[in-house]
Parts: C-alpha cells; sequence; structure tokens
C-alpha cells in the first residue's frame, strides 16, 4: 500500500521588541546571564504583569499578513507544568481565545499555488534557558529570556511531503523578515518550530495516529526529520503496526528520531484564565490603522516583480526570498541599471558570497548604486565579465563602489588597438609551435592562444578584440 | 461521592513532582475532597442571568509602552536562589546522560 504524508507546524517567534511581554526588561540577545530579570518575569509573590502594547501591534501586523481574522476579544491563561525553565511554575500563554484564526499563506510549488491554511497565532512568553553541561552534576539556568515575547503560528496539517513543509518555513520566515517583527535567527532561537505527522492510505481522507517531532534546530532539520519519520511510519503501517500518538526527539546527529520519554510526556496543562491580566477587546480601528501600514510581502513582490520588470518566475522568487534582495534591485533600477543583469549579480555572485561565507543578506556593505555602476562597466566595456567578478568581490570585501576601484586599481579593461596589437604579437612570438600548427590547421590552438594574451594582459584585454586580432595575425601572414 | 480519589491525587502529585505514598495518599485525598466539596457550594448559586467572564474586575486593555525599566543585579538575583554557581541559578540535574 502506498501512504501519503499529513504534515502540520508550529512555529515559534520572539519577537524584536525592546523589552519583554510583561515588563520592562529588556528584550536583547546575547546579554550577561541572569541581568536581564525582575519581579515580574521571575515570578515572584505580588508583582502584575502589563502588557507590551508593541507586541499587540505586530502580533496583529503578523496575522493581518497571513489573512487571518483577528478577536474581537483576547486573553490570556496560565499553563501550569514543572520544569526548571518557569521560575513561576506556569506560562503565561493563549487558550480558547488566541489572538488571531483561520488564515492562511500561499506557496508557490513548480507553478501551481498551494495554499496551506493558519489554525492561528497566539501570544505567550519565552522560558529561560537551561544548559546541561556533561560533565556537571547540576543543570545551569540563565533567565534572561524569561518572559521574551513569543508568537505561535499553528498550520493546519495540510502539508503533503517534506519539501512542502520546507517551503513553508522558507516562505513564513520571509515574511516575517519583511514584516520585520523578528530576526528569525535559528542559531540565537528567535525562530523554533516543532512538526507533526501522520501517514494515511493515498487517497484517504482520515487522519492517522500523529506524531510530534521536536528538537529541531535548522529548516534542513525539518526535512530530515520527516523525511525519516515518513520512511519510519510507512514501515511499521506495512507490517502491520498500530503506531502510538506519541512525541519524538530528532537526534541531529544519528539522523533519526527517537521516543520521548513518557514521563516528559505526561503532560496536563490544567489551563485556567490568567488572573493578574485583564482581557483585550480588540479595536477595529486599531486593526485597519496596522494593516494599512503592511509592507509589500513576498509574493506581491514577486508578482510586480514578474510583471513590471519581466522577471522569470524562479527569479522573482529567488530575489523576494530576502527583504535585502529586493532593496538592492529596486535600488540600482533607479540608479538606471537594468533589470536582468542586477537580477543575476544578486542571484550569482551575491548569493554565492553569502553562501561560503555563511552571512545574511543585511551583514552585507553593498550599495544598490554599486551594483548599478558594475552594470554599466559591463556594458560600456571598461570591464570583461571575467574582471567584473573580480571587482564585485573586491567591492564587497572593501565596501568601496566600483567606479572607484576601477579608477584606483588600473582595472580597466584594455581596448585601445595599439597596447592589444602589442600583446597578440608578443604572444605569437613567444609559441612559434603553436603558431605552426594553426597554420596546419588545427585552428582549435587559438583558444591556447587567447589564455596566454589574456594572462599577460593580466585578463585586462578585451577578449573578443584580442581574439580577432589574434586569428587576423595567424592567417594573414602565410608561410 | 468523592471527587478527589486517591488515584487522581496520585496523577496530580506526579504532575506536581511530589512524592505522595501508602497512607497519606488516602489522607490528603480526603482532605482535598473535603476543600472541593466545600466550594462545591457556590455551584448552589443562581447564574442563569448572569454574562460569564474570565476576570472579575470591570477592566480591560491595560498595556504599556515597549520602553525599558530597571532589572535586578545578577547579584540581587542569584542570592534569591536556594544555589547558585555564578553566574547561574543551579538545580539539580534535569537531564539524565
Amino acid at each position: 500500500m502506498t501512504y501519503e504524508p499529513v504534515i502540520g507546524l508550529e512555529v515559534h517567534l520572539q519577537l524584536s521588541t525592546a523589552t519583554k511581554l510583561f515588563c520592562g526588561c529588556p528584550a536583547k540577545f546575547g546579554s550577561p546571564p541572569n541581568s536581564q530579570t525582575c519581579p515580574v518575569c521571575l515570578g515572584l509573590p505580588g508583582v502584575l504583569p502589563v502588557l507590551n502594547e508593541r507586541v499587540l501591534e505586530w502580533g496583529i501586523r503578523t496575522a493581518l499578513a497571513f489573512d487571518c481574522e483577528i478577536a474581537q476579544v483576547m486573553k490570556f491563561d496560565r499553563k501550569q507544568y514543572f520544569y526548571p525553565d518557569l521560575p513561576k511554575n506556569y506560562q503565561i500563554s493563549q487558550y480558547d481565545q488566541p489572538l488571531a484564526q483561520h488564515g492562511h499563506l500561499d506557496l508557490g510549488l513548480d507553478g501551481r499555488t498551494k495554499r496551506v491554511r493558519i489554525r492561528r497565532i497566539h501570544l505567550e512568553e519565552d522560558a529561560g534557558k537551561l544548559l546541561h553541561e556533561a560533565s556537571q552534576s547540576q543543570t545551569c539556568i540563565d533567565f534572561n529570556r524569561t518572559g521574551v515575547p513569543l508568537l505561535e503560528i499553528v498550520s493546519e496539517p495540510d502539508l503533503g511531503s517534506s519539501d512542502e513543509a520546507y517551503q513553508y518555513l522558507v516562505e513564513l520566515k520571509a515574511v516575517i523578515e519583511y514584516l520585520g517583527v523578528s530576526t528569525c535567527n535559528m542559531e540565537e532561537g528567535s525562530l523554533r518550530c516543532d512538526t507533526n505527522i501522520s501517514l494515511r492510505p493515498a487517497g484517504d481522507s482520515a487522519l492517522g495516529s500523529k506524531v510530534e517531532i521536536k528538537n529541531l534546530n535548522s529548516f534542513r532539520a525539518v526535512k530530515l526529520a520527516l523525511e525519516y519519520e515518513a520512511k519510519r511510519q510507512a514501515a511499521a503501517l506495512g507490517r502491520g503496526e498500530r503506531l502510538p500518538q506519541e512525541t519524538r526527539l530528532w537526534d541531529a546527529k544519528g539522523l533519526k528520531t527517537e521516543p520521548m520519554r513518557s514521563k516528559e510526556e505526561a503532560a496536563d496543562y490544567r489551563y485556567f484564565p490568567e488572573p493578574d491580566l485583564v482581557p483585550f477587546v480588540i479595536d477595529r480601528q486599531l486593526i485597519s490603522r496596522v494593516g494599512e501600514a503592511l509592507p509589500e510581502l513576498p509574493a506581491q513582490r514577486r508578482r510586480r516583480y514578474q510583471e513590471a520588470h519581466r522577471l522569470s518566475a524562479y527569479d522573482a522568487r529567488v530575489l523576494s526570498q530576502h527583504r535585502a534582495f529586493g532593496e538592492l534591485f529596486e535600488g540600482a533600477l533607479r540608479a538606471g541599471a537594468a533589470p536582468k543583469p542586477v537580477a543575476n549579480w544578486i542571484m550569482g555572485e551575491l548569493l554565492a558570497h553569502l553562501n561560503a561565507h555563511g552571512l545574511e543578506p543585511e551583514e552585507v556593505k553593498l550599495r544598490p548604486e554599486w551594483l548599478a555602476h558594475l552594470v554599466q562597466l559591463v556594458d560600456e566595456g571598461t570591464l570583461s565579465g571575467k574582471m567584473a567578478k573580480d571587482v564585485f568581490a573586491q567591492m564587497l570585501e572593501r565596501g568601496v563602489d566600483p567606479l572607484q576601484l576601477v579608477e584606483e586599481g588600473g582595472l580597466k579593461q584594455i581596448v585601445e588597438s595599439g597596447a592589444l596589437e602589442r600583446i597578440a604579437e608578443a604572444v605569437l612570438e613567444a609559441n612559434p609551435k603553436s603558431v605552426a600548427d594553426y597554420r596546419k590547421g588545427k585552428t582549435n590552438v587559438l583558444t591556447y592562444l587567447m589564455g596566454q594574451a589574456m594572462k599577460r594582459s593580466q585578463g585586462k584585454a578585451n577578449p573578443q578584440q584580442i581574439a580577432e586580432l589574434l586569428k587576423h595575425k595567424l592567417e594573414r601572414v602565410t608561410p | 461521592m468523592a471527587v478527589v480519589t486517591p488515584d487522581i491525587l496520585r496523577q496530580v502529585a506526579s504532575l506536581a513532582r511530589l512524592r505522595l505514598e501508602g497512607p497519606a495518599l488516602a489522607q490528603f485525598a480526603a482532605q482535598l475532597d473535603e476543600i472541593l466539596q466545600y466550594v462545591q457550594q457556590l455551584q448552589a448559586v443562581e447564574t442563569s442571568g448572569v454574562e460569564p467572564t474570565s476576570h472579575v474586575l470591570p477592566l480591560s486593555n491595560v498595556l504599556r509602552k515597549d520602553e525599558p525599566g530597571a532589572c535586578l543585579s545578577q547579584e540581587a538575583v542569584l542570592g534569591l536562589a536556594p544555589a547558585q554557581q555564578r553566574p547561574f541559578v543551579t538545580v539539580p540535574k534535569v537531564l539524565e546522560t
């Protein structure tokens, strides 16, 4: 029997507000341990939490970007569990009256659009960070993260493969980046995700037993864990086993999932309304104001790039992946460059540079007009394609305008015929055997001679011109 | 009929990480049950004309600006904890290795 996977995702985002969800402690990452706490986030007796208004606004902003219905009234609830990362022994979260519900995210998958429904988006506070050093007999706690605002985005189980799950995460991250509400940095924990998967006979509508997978540290881990789990479950079902509903942990080293011990699983959160926080009636005017201030989102930008700038669907997708790419692209166009060559620089050299150095687009010193200048230098013939790539690398390395690099580095392409003539002659003189071969009919030695000419000119000779000159000289003199 | 049985108590105690065994189970189950029965008198109040609410105060939308305030010093925070190892608060090992 063939099975199809049914996959849902839960994404937790840390909002990049200045302060925590319910108190004025900074929500900054990377401060000295236990230096960003106060009686409220430590849960000392007698304190009162007060909601950060920016969290509400950013929550609405995000919910609108996913086309959610915003609650008329939302409230907070206590979720009880006993774990040392939680100083109060409960987490303030939202249970039955979340901020928003019933949204969706559209994915562009090889020419078709897949709509993934968003079940709900709710607000909750983050827990502290536990450090389990193998050598120590103690677990260490840093409470700085306690109370940092989290937004949880829960999808319906609408994803049909690990690839779709991956695309969903990439698109969701792009939307959040455009909104500017979170840094979405998985290494720093500002984006975390859990996934759930069950299998059912292909074409069936009933759902199988759901397995939740936790401990996923990258989008790639999500994909690998889902692939592994789909295989594992299919094999078990194939043997006629019944799968339990359970939570499993991804083992990134062993590339497998392992069941969580049942003790950790026996959760009964006993939610009840948080008595220290009053309900929130969400003002419709606030919603329209936030809605009007929504930026262009990745899907809209893709459409615009295809329509207004005649880019392919693929190019439009790569350029809209990061907000910074779009800013570079459009800035370079404003500075006078044509769309396609600018797109090519971003998708080719820039993307390769980012991948090679593990950088985010925002971390690169690159101004849009520099890209326009580079395109212009190539168009005018001042730089060959090869030289332009060198200039591009230097431009990123030094953070300098290509126009300046060309001026100071003598990088101008040699197009002056006298200079090219001297190079061609020197190459032919130094390679009498190749010259003889060419004249015997082995015309492919021209490539070798071309290479010699480029080397002698340190890559600066105009390739078309030097090729013609060499050819001309080889054919003019007959033995 | 008892609301809190020794079985229910055992489950609640394990969620709360409390060790309750033997005769103590029956003893506490009976006491907790009494408390719940006492509170259950509230069920007798006529509420058909009362709007449900999650909160007793006539208040909503209490918000604050996203502006940083004062924090406790690391020194003070560690001083509040029963065990510490600068700069961390420590507890008995949570994960087995």
